[in-house]
C-alpha cells in the first residue's frame, strides 16, 4: 500500500509519458530532471515566486508545491508546450510568447516561463472578444516575482497579447470552445 | 551545542499512500500512527516537507478519494468537501448566495495558482490563525466533519481550533468537510485585509456580519480577525452600535471597542499596536460596508 | 558607422530561446552530474569543535564528504581579497570551508556530494557539528562599540577607514552662515536574482583539464581563481557563464567557496558535480548590501547654497571583505550628486559584523550616498523655507563647468571628473514631468478624500563604465555569419542584442547575420566583468573598435579585387561595393573567404581561395608581412576614466492615515545615459531599477536578530515587490553624450535604483510632516513615527513645502 517509488502515467505537453519517480520528488524536479524539461525554473522552492508554475489540467499550479506522484493520470503543460505546431511543421507561438518578445517583457528570462504559463492559461480562459481590463492584467501577473523588469513591460505584453487574440477572434470564424482551455 | 544546518529544500524520504476510500485512509493512518500525515492541497504542507520542518514517515494523499470534492449549498448553509479547491469555492455563485463571506474571503487567499491547488478544508485543518477560512468558519459559527475509526462527528469551530497550527483532532482522522451556516436574514457581510504585498498573509484581516432589525437598526455586529490571535477570534461588537440606524451607526465606536478587545502580538511586519490600529480601522470600514449591504438585501427582500 | 541599427529599439536576439523554455541556465546543465549540498553554520559566531560524519556515511548514494581538513595547498588558504586598497588595513576573508570559527550564519562547513540533491540533503542532515558559541556582533552600532569583536585580531572591528576631502571642511563649516547636523540609518537588502548562484564542473582526466559553468558576472576571473586555487595551468581551465538568471552585483564576487569546491570535487571524483544554490542558502550565504549609519554636517548660506559638507559613514561590511571597500568609496564619492560643493570631506569606517558579507548590489553604495545628499537638501529647504526644487537648482553644477574635477579619487582608482551633463535642463524636465509646481492642487484634492499626499524628488550622478578595459573579437566567416565575442558576461541586460547592433552598424551587415557570445573563456580570455554599469560603455566600444578593424581589412581586400580605392568602398547589407557604381561589388562573405589563402578546398566556397584559383601577385607572399589570414580582428577599449550618467526621480505618495499604508501615486524619471544604443533596453533597465528602488525604500530588509539569525530568509518574509507593489513609471530622456568615448555612451544598468529611497523618503516626509531618517519605512514604522516625539515635526508644513517658489 505504501512505497518509496511509483510509476506514473502523465500527459506532458500533449504527449503521454510514463516514468518511475521517487515519491518524494517534487513535480518541478520530475519535469526538469526526469523528463528533461528544463524550461520550468525553480526560484524559491517554497511556492512564493511562481517561476516554476506549470499548468495541471489547464490550471496554473506551482510545480514545487505538488509531488510528482500526485500527477498520475493528469495533464501537464510546461512552457515548452505553450506553442503548437503549424501544418508545415513549424512552431506557432502562443500570443503571450510573441508579446513578451515584442514588448521586452523579459530580461534575464528566469522567471519568464512561470509568467508565460500563468498568463497563457488566463488569456485562453477568457472571452477574447472583450477588451482586457487593468484589473484582469493585475490578476494575471500579480502572483509571480520578477527581479529584472519592474513588471511594466509584462503588463504591457498582457495587453498586447489580449489585443492580438481579440483581433484573431474578430477575423476567425467562431470556433467551438476548447473544453480543456475554458474549464 | 550540536547542529547541522543544511538548509534543505527537498523533502526527507517518506512513503506514500493514496487510498481510494475514507476507510482505507483511516486504516493507513491507524497503521502508521504518529508518523503519518494527510495530504490534501499541500500548499502549506509541501513547503514544510521541503524545508524538512515536517518529516512524516508516511503521507496519506486523500486526493483520490471520491465524494470529497463537492460544494453543497442549501438553505441552512454551505458544506464544502475536503477536496474543494479555493478557486472552486471562489467561483461558486451558489455558495456566495447562501454565505457571501465564502467568496469574499477566498478572494484574499494568496494568488490564483495557490488557489487552484489549495483546499478550503485543508487550510482550516492547518489551523493557521492568519488563514482567511479559519476566520470565516469561526465568524459564521461553522463546524467540520471529522472521520475517525470510531465514526464521523461534527466538531464546532470553537472546539476545533486549539492554537496556532493545532486542532483538537489527534490520531487517525480525516476532516471530510466544513460547514458554513447561511447568512441570516436582514444581514450583510464584508471582509477586508491588509497585507504588506497583495496576496501575502494578512498583517491583519477582518470579516464581519451585521444584522438589522425590522426598523433598519443594528441588532447585531460581529467580527472575526486574522493574524491577531493564536486562534481565530470572534468578537461581538453589538454593544457599540445596538439600536443605531444602520445608515448613521457609529462604526468607529465599534472599531474602538474591537481595538480594546484584541491582544495581538508584534512581529517583523507589524507591531502589536499597529495591529490594534488596523483592527479598529478594518472593523469600522467593514462594518459600514456590511451594514450597507444588510440594508440593500433587506430592501431587495 | 551606419545609423541603421544604432539607437533603434530592435527586439532582443536572446528572447527567441528564452520564451520557449530553451534557455540554458546553470541547473539545466549536466543532468547526470552528482549533486552537492552544504552544511552551513547555524550560529553567527561559533568555534567548530567537532564534525561527526559517521551517521551520514551510511546514506545510500553518498559519494563524498569534505571538510576543511580535506583541503590542501592554496585551497586551505583564505579566499582572496579581490580588490586590495591601502586604506583596507585589516582585510579578512574566510576559507572555502570553515577552518576554525564560523563568522556568520550560513558559512559553509561541510560539503556533501551524492547521486542527487535529495540524497545529498539526507546525508547533510545526519552530519553533527559541535560548536562553542561566541559573542555576536550585529549592526554598525554594535560593531563601533566593539564590546565584542568579530575577528580576534581586529579589536576595533574596523576593516578600513576610507578618507577623502577637497579642502579644510572644519574651517568651511565654521565660516558657514548656517549649519545642520543629523544622523541617518539605511538597512540591508540584497541583489536577490531569481536564479541563485550555481556551479557545474567537469574534469577531463585524459586531458587533465577542467570545464566549469558558473552563474557568474566574471567568468575570466573565476577561471584565474580556480586555476590558482586548484594549481592548474590557466589553459587547462575554461569557465563559461551560461544564461544567467539575474545578477545585480552578487555574482560579481568570486570565487565563491562553491566555485572552488565543486571543481575540486569533480576532479577528485572524476565525475561531473553540480551545486545549485537554493533560495534559503542564497539568503544566508550570498552577499547583502546597504546597511550604513550616516552622520552629516552641512554648512549653507541664506539662499540654501551649500558651503561645506562633512560626512561620516559607518558601513557594515559583514563578516569579511572579499570585495574590498568599493561600496564605501562609492558612497563617499557618489554622494555629491549633481551639486557644486565647495568643500567636502568623507570618512567611511567599514566595520565587521557577524553577518553575511556585504558587496555591491545594484547601485553599490550610491543609494545611501544619494539619500545622504538629498535629505540634506530637504533639510536645508525646510530650515530656510525654500522650495525643495529651488534649493537643489541653486546648488547644481552648471553646463559650462564640465569637465568638473572634484579632486577626489573614484572607485576605479582614477580621478573623479564629471565628463558631461546638463543638470539644470534635467531638473526642468523632471518638474514638468511630475508637475511639481501644480502639486498643491493635487494635495488638496487628496486631503478632501481623507488621504495624505506628498511629493519628493532626488537627482543623482552615477559614475559608470569604469576600466580597466574590455575586449572583443569580431570575425566574418565564409558563410557570411559574423561572430562577435567578448569576455564580459550577461545576466539579462540584452548584450547579445546591443553588441550585435554595434557590430552590424559598423560592418554594414544584416543584424540576423551577427552572433554574439559573452562570458565564455573559450572564446575570449581577457575581460574584467559585468558591474558598475559598464558593459555598453566598455565592451560596447570594444566591439565597435573590433568591428571597425574587420571593416578596414575587408575594404582593403575588396579594393584589390574590385581594383578600387578602399576609400571609395562601402558595405551595405553584407555587400562591399563601390559607392555610386552599381554592380561593382563583392559579398563580404567572399571577402572573408579570400582573406584566408588556402591550399585545400574543404568546401565549395573555399575553392575561391585556393592556390590555383586565380592569378596572384607573384612578387608578394600570399599573406603580407604584418598581416594575418582570416577576416577577423580583436580590439580593446580602455577608458581614461569613468563616464558620469545622471538622472532625477520624483515621486508622489498617497498615505492612508487610518492604516499608514503608503501607495505610490506617480513615479517620474528623467534619465541621461549619453548616447543610447537601444532605447527599449534602456527603458527596461530603468523600470527594473525603479522596482528595486521601491523595494528598498518600502519593503525589503534583511532582518537580523541580536543573535545574528536572519529572521526573514524566505520570499514569504523578505518582501520583494510583486507587480502590485511597483508603480507605473513616466520616463523622459535627455542625452548628453560622453566626450570620453567615441560612441558617446554612458552606463544605464544601475541608475534606476539609486534615488528611490531618497525621493520616496522625501515624499513621505512631505505627506506626514515627520522626519524620515531611516530606510526602509513600513506602515507599522510610519505609525510609530507619527505618534512619536513632536520634535520630529518638520518646520514647514506639508501643505506648503511642496509647491512654494
Amino acid at each position: 500500500m505504501t512505497d518509496m517509488e511509483r510509476t506514473i502515467s502523465v500527459v506532458v505537453n500533449g504527449v503521454p509519458r510514463e516514468a518511475t519517480v521517487p515519491v518524494r520528488w517534487l513535480l518541478s524536479d520530475a519535469l526538469r530532471h526526469g523528463f528533461g524539461l528544463t524550461g520550468t525554473h525553480v526560484g524559491c522552492e517554497h511556492g512564493v515566486c511562481g517561476s516554476c508554475t506549470v499548468l495541471v489540467d489547464g490550471q496554473p499550479t506551482r510545480s514545487c508545491l505538488v509531488l510528482a506522484v500526485q500527477m498520475d493520470g493528469h495533464e501537464i503543460t510546461t512552457v515548452e508546450g505553450l506553442s503548437r505546431s503549424d501544418h508545415q511543421g513549424g512552431q506557432v507561438l502562443h500570443p503571450i510568447q510573441e508579446a513578451f518578445r515584442e514588448c521586452h517583457a523579459l530580461q534575464c528570462g528566469f522567471c519568464t516561463p512561470g509568467f508565460l504559463t500563468t498568463i497563457a492559461a488566463g488569456l485562453d480562459a477568457r472571452d477574447p472578444s472583450v477588451e482586457i481590463t487593468d484589473e484582469e492584467v493585475d490578476e494575471l501577473v500579480g502572483g509571480n516575482l520578477c527581479r529584472c523588469t519592474g513588471y511594466a513591460n509584462i503588463k504591457k505584453a498582457c495587453r498586447h497579447a489580449a489585443a492580438t487574440m481579440r483581433e484573431g477572434a474578430k477575423v476567425a470564424t467562431p470556433a467551438p470552445q476548447d473544453e480543456e482551455a475554458t474549464r | 551545542m550540536l547542529g547541522g544546518d543544511p538548509h534543505p529544500v527537498k523533502p526527507a524520504p517518506f512513503s506514500y499512500a493514496d487510498p481510494v476510500s475514507v476507510e482505507e485512509a483511516l486504516d493507513v493512518l491507524a497503521a502508521e500512527g504518529e508518523g503519518a500525515k494527510v495530504l490534501a492541497g499541500g500548499q502549506s504542507l509541501i513547503p514544510l516537507l521541503s524545508m524538512r520542518l515536517a518529516a512524516p514517515a508516511t503521507l496519506v494523499d486523500i486526493n483520490r478519494i471520491p465524494g470529497l470534492s463537492g460544494i453543497t449549498a442549501g438553505p441552512d448553509g454551505v458544506r464544502v468537501g475536503a477536496l474543494v479547491r479555493h478557486a472552486e469555492l471562489l467561483a461558486s455563485a451558489e455558495a456566495a448566495g447562501v454565505q457571501p463571506l465564502l467568496g469574499r474571503a477566498t478572494a484574499n487567499v494568496a494568488h490564483p495558482a495557490i488557489r487552484n491547488r489549495g483546499t478550503t478544508v485543508g487550510s482550516i485543518a492547518h489551523a493557521d490563525p492568519s488563514g482567511e477560512m479559519t476566520a470565516v468558519l469561526a465568524l459564521t459559527g461553522g463546524s467540520v466533519t471529522v472521520a475517525t475509526p470510531g465514526g464521523r462527528e461534527a466538531v464546532g469551530w470553537g472546539e476545533f481550533f486549539l492554537g496556532p497550527l493545532e486542532t483538537s483532532v489527534h490520531g487517525p482522522a480525516v476532516v471530510l468537510d466544513a460547514f458554513f451556516p447561511a447568512l441570516p436574514a436582514r444581514s450583510g457581510t464584508a471582509f477586508a485585509e491588509i497585507a504588506r504585498r497583495k496576496g501575502d498573509y494578512a498583517v491583519c484581516g477582518a470579516g464581519v456580519v451585521v444584522t438589522l432589525d425590522a426598523d433598519r437598526r443594528v441588532s447585531s455586529a460581529r467580527a472575526a480577525y486574522l493574524s491577531v490571535g493564536l486562534v481565530p477570534e470572534v468578537h461581538d461588537l453589538t454593544d457599540a452600535v445596538i439600536g443605531q440606524p444602520v445608515d448613521s451607526a457609529d462604526w468607529t465606536a465599534a472599531g474602538e471597542l474591537a481595538r480594546g478587545l484584541v491582544d495581538p502580538d508584534g512581529d517583523l511586519h507589524a507591531s502589536a499596536d499597529y495591529r490594534r490600529l488596523l483592527v479598529a480601522t478594518l472593523t469600522a470600514r467593514t462594518l459600514a460596508d456590511a451594514g450597507a449591504e444588510a440594508l440593500t438585501r433587506m430592501e431587495a427582500a | 558607422m551606419t545609423t541603421k541599427f544604432f539607437g533603434e529599439p530592435v527586439r532582443r536576439r536572446e528572447d527567441a530561446r528564452l520564451i520557449v523554455g530553451q534557455g540554458r541556465y546553470l541547473d539545466d546543465i549536466g543532468p547526470g552530474a552528482y549533486a552537492a549540498a552544504f552544511v552551513r553554520s547555524p550560529y553567527a559566531h561559533a568555534r567548530v569543535l567537532d564534525i561527526d560524519v559517521s551517521a551520514a556515511m551510511d546514506v545510500e548514494g553518498l559519494l563524498a564528504i569534505y571538510t576543511y581538513e580535506d583541503l590542501t595547498g592554496p585551497m586551505a588558504e583564505p579566499l582572496p581579497v579581490l580588490i586590495p586598497h591601502p586604506q583596507l588595513t585589516a582585510p579578512r576573508t574566510g576559507y572555502p570551508l570553515v577552518r576554525d570559527v564560523a563568522q556568520h550564519v550560513g558559512e559553509p562547513i561541510v560539503m556533501v556530494v551524492a547521486t542527487d540533491r535529495y540524497v545529498a540533503e539526507d546525508a547533510a542532515a545526519l552530519i553533527e557539528v559541535s560548536y562553542e558559541e561566541l559573542p555576536v556582533v550585529v549592526g554598525v552600532d554594535a560593531a563601533e562599540a566593539a564590546v565584542h569583536t568579530v575577528h580576534d585580531d581586529v579589536p576595533d572591528n574596523i576593516a578600513a577607514r576610507h578618507h577623502q576631502e577637497t579642502g579644510d571642511v572644519e574651517a568651511a563649516l565654521a565660516a558657514s552662515a548656517h549649519t545642520l547636523s543629523f544622523t541617518q540609518y539605511f538597512e540591508r537588502s540584497a541583489s536577490m536574482p531569481m536564479e541563485g548562484k550555481g556551479v557545474h564542473a567537469r574534469w577531463d582526466d585524459a586531458d587533465s583539464s577542467l570545464r566549469v559553468y558558473s552563474s557568474t558576472q566574471a567568468s575570466t576571473s573565476v577561471r584565474a581563481a580556480i586555476a590558482a586555487k586548484l594549481e592548474l595551468s590557466l589553459e587547462k581551465v575554461e569557465v563559461i557563464a551560461p544564461d544567467v538568471g539575474g545578477g545585480f552585483g552578487v555574482k560579481i564576487v568570486h570565487p565563491w567557496p562553491e566555485e572552488l569546491l565543486v571543481p575540486m570535487a569533480a576532479r577528485l571524483l572524476g565525475h561531473e558535480v553540480k551545486w545549485t544554490e537554493d533560495r534559503r542558502e542564497h539568503f544566508v550565504s550570498s552577499a547583502h548590501e546597504r546597511q550604513q549609519r550616516q552622520e552629516i554636517r552641512v554648512g549653507y548660506d541664506d539662499d540654501g547654497r551649500i558651503t561645506a559638507l562633512d560626512v561620516l559613514v559607518w558601513h557594515d561590511n559583514g563578516a569579511y571583505t572579499p570585495y574590498g571597500i568599493i561600496v564605501p568609496i562609492n558612497t563617499a564619492t557618489q554622494l555629491l550628486g549633481p551639486y557644486d560643493i565647495p568643500v567636502y570631506r568623507a570618512v567611511v569606517n567599514s566595520v565587521y559584523t557577524n553577518t553575511v558579507v556585504v558587496t555591491p548590489y545594484r547601485g553599490a553604495g550610491r543609494p545611501q550616498g544619494c539619500f545622504a545628499m538629498e535629505r540634506t537638501m530637504d533639510r536645508i529647504a525646510q530650515e530656510r523655507g525654500i522650495d525643495r526644487a529651488l534649493v537643489r537648482e541653486r546648488n547644481l553644477i552648471q553646463p559650462d563647468q564640465f569637465p568638473y574635477d572634484w579632486g577626489l579619487t573614484f572607485q576605479d582608482g582614477r580621478p573623479l571628473v564629471y565628463d558631461s551633463g546638463d543638470y539644470p535642463a534635467m531638473m526642468a524636465k523632471l518638474k514638468t514631468l511630475v508637475d511639481w509646481d501644480g502639486f498643491a492642487e493635487r494635495r488638496a484634492a487628496a486631503e478632501a478624500r481623507g488621504k495624505l499626499l506628498g511629493i519628493g524628488m532626488a537627482p543623482y550622478v552615477e559614475g559608470t563604465g569604469p576600466g580597466p578595459y574590455e575586449g572583443a573579437h569580431v570575425q566574418v566567416l565564409g558563410s557570411g555569419k559574423v561572430l562577435v565575442s567578448t569576455g564580459l558576461t550577461s545576466q539579462g541586460q540584452g548584450h547579445e542584442t546591443v553588441f550585435a547592433q554595434l557590430a552590424a552598424a559598423e560592418l554594414g551587415v544584416p543584424l540576423e547575420d551577427v552572433e554574439v557570445t559573452t562570458g565564455d573563456t573559450r572564446r575570449f580570455g581577457y575581460a574584467v566583468g559585468t558591474f558598475a554599469s559598464r558593459a555598453a560603455v566598455v565592451s560596447g566600444n570594444a566591439v565597435a573598435l573590433a568591428a571597425r578593424g574587420v571593416r578596414e581589412k575587408a575594404l582593403r581586400i575588396a579594393a584589390e579585387v574590385l581594383e578600387a580605392d578602399p576609400a571609395d568602398l562601402e558595405i551595405d547589407e553584407g555587400l562591399v561595393q563601390v559607392k555610386g557604381t552599381p554592380g561593382a561589388s563583392i559579398p563580404l562573405r567572399t571577402v572573408a573567404v579570400l582573406s584566408n589563402p588556402l591550399r585545400y578546398a574543404f568546401d565549395e566556397a573555399a575553392r575561391q581561395a585556393t592556390q590555383f584559383a586565380g592569378p596572384g601577385d607573384d612578387s608578394k607572399p600570399p599573406v603580407a608581412v604584418g598581416d594575418a589570414p582570416g577576416l577577423e580582428h580583436t580590439d580593446y577599449y580602455s577608458p581614461l576614466r569613468s563616464t558620469f550618467a545622471s538622472g532625477a526621480h520624483a515621486v508622489v505618495v498617497e498615505i492612508d492615515p487610518a492604516t499608514w499604508e503608503i501607495a505610490i501615486e506617480q513615479y517620474a524619471v528623467v534619465h541621461d545615459c549619453g548616447t543610447i544604443i537601444n532605447p527599449m533596453i534602456v527603458e527596461g533597465q530603468v523600470h527594473g531599477g525603479v522596482a528595486q528602488g521601491v523595494g528598498g525604500a518600502l519593503y525589503e530588509r534583511m532582518a537580523y536578530d541580536r543573535d545574528g539569525q536572519l529572521t526573514n530568509a524566505s520570499f514569504m518574509d523578505f518582501l520583494m515587490p510583486y507587480a502590485s507593489e511597483v508603480p507605473d513609471v513616466d520616463i523622459d530622456h535627455q542625452s548628453t553624450p560622453s566626450p570620453l568615448n567615441e560612441l558617446g555612451i554612458k552606463g544605464a544598468g544601475e541608475a534606476g535604483v539609486i534615488p528611490g529611497s531618497a525621493a520616496i523618503a522625501s515624499a513621505i516626509e512631505d505627506a506626514v510632516g515627520r522626519r524620515i531618517a531611516a530606510m526602509p519605512v513600513s506602515p507599522t514604522e510610519l505609525y510609530d513615527l507619527v505618534r512619536s516625539d513632536a520634535e520630529r515635526v518638520i518646520n514647514t508644513s506639508p501643505h506648503d513645502s511642496g509647491a512654494m517658489a
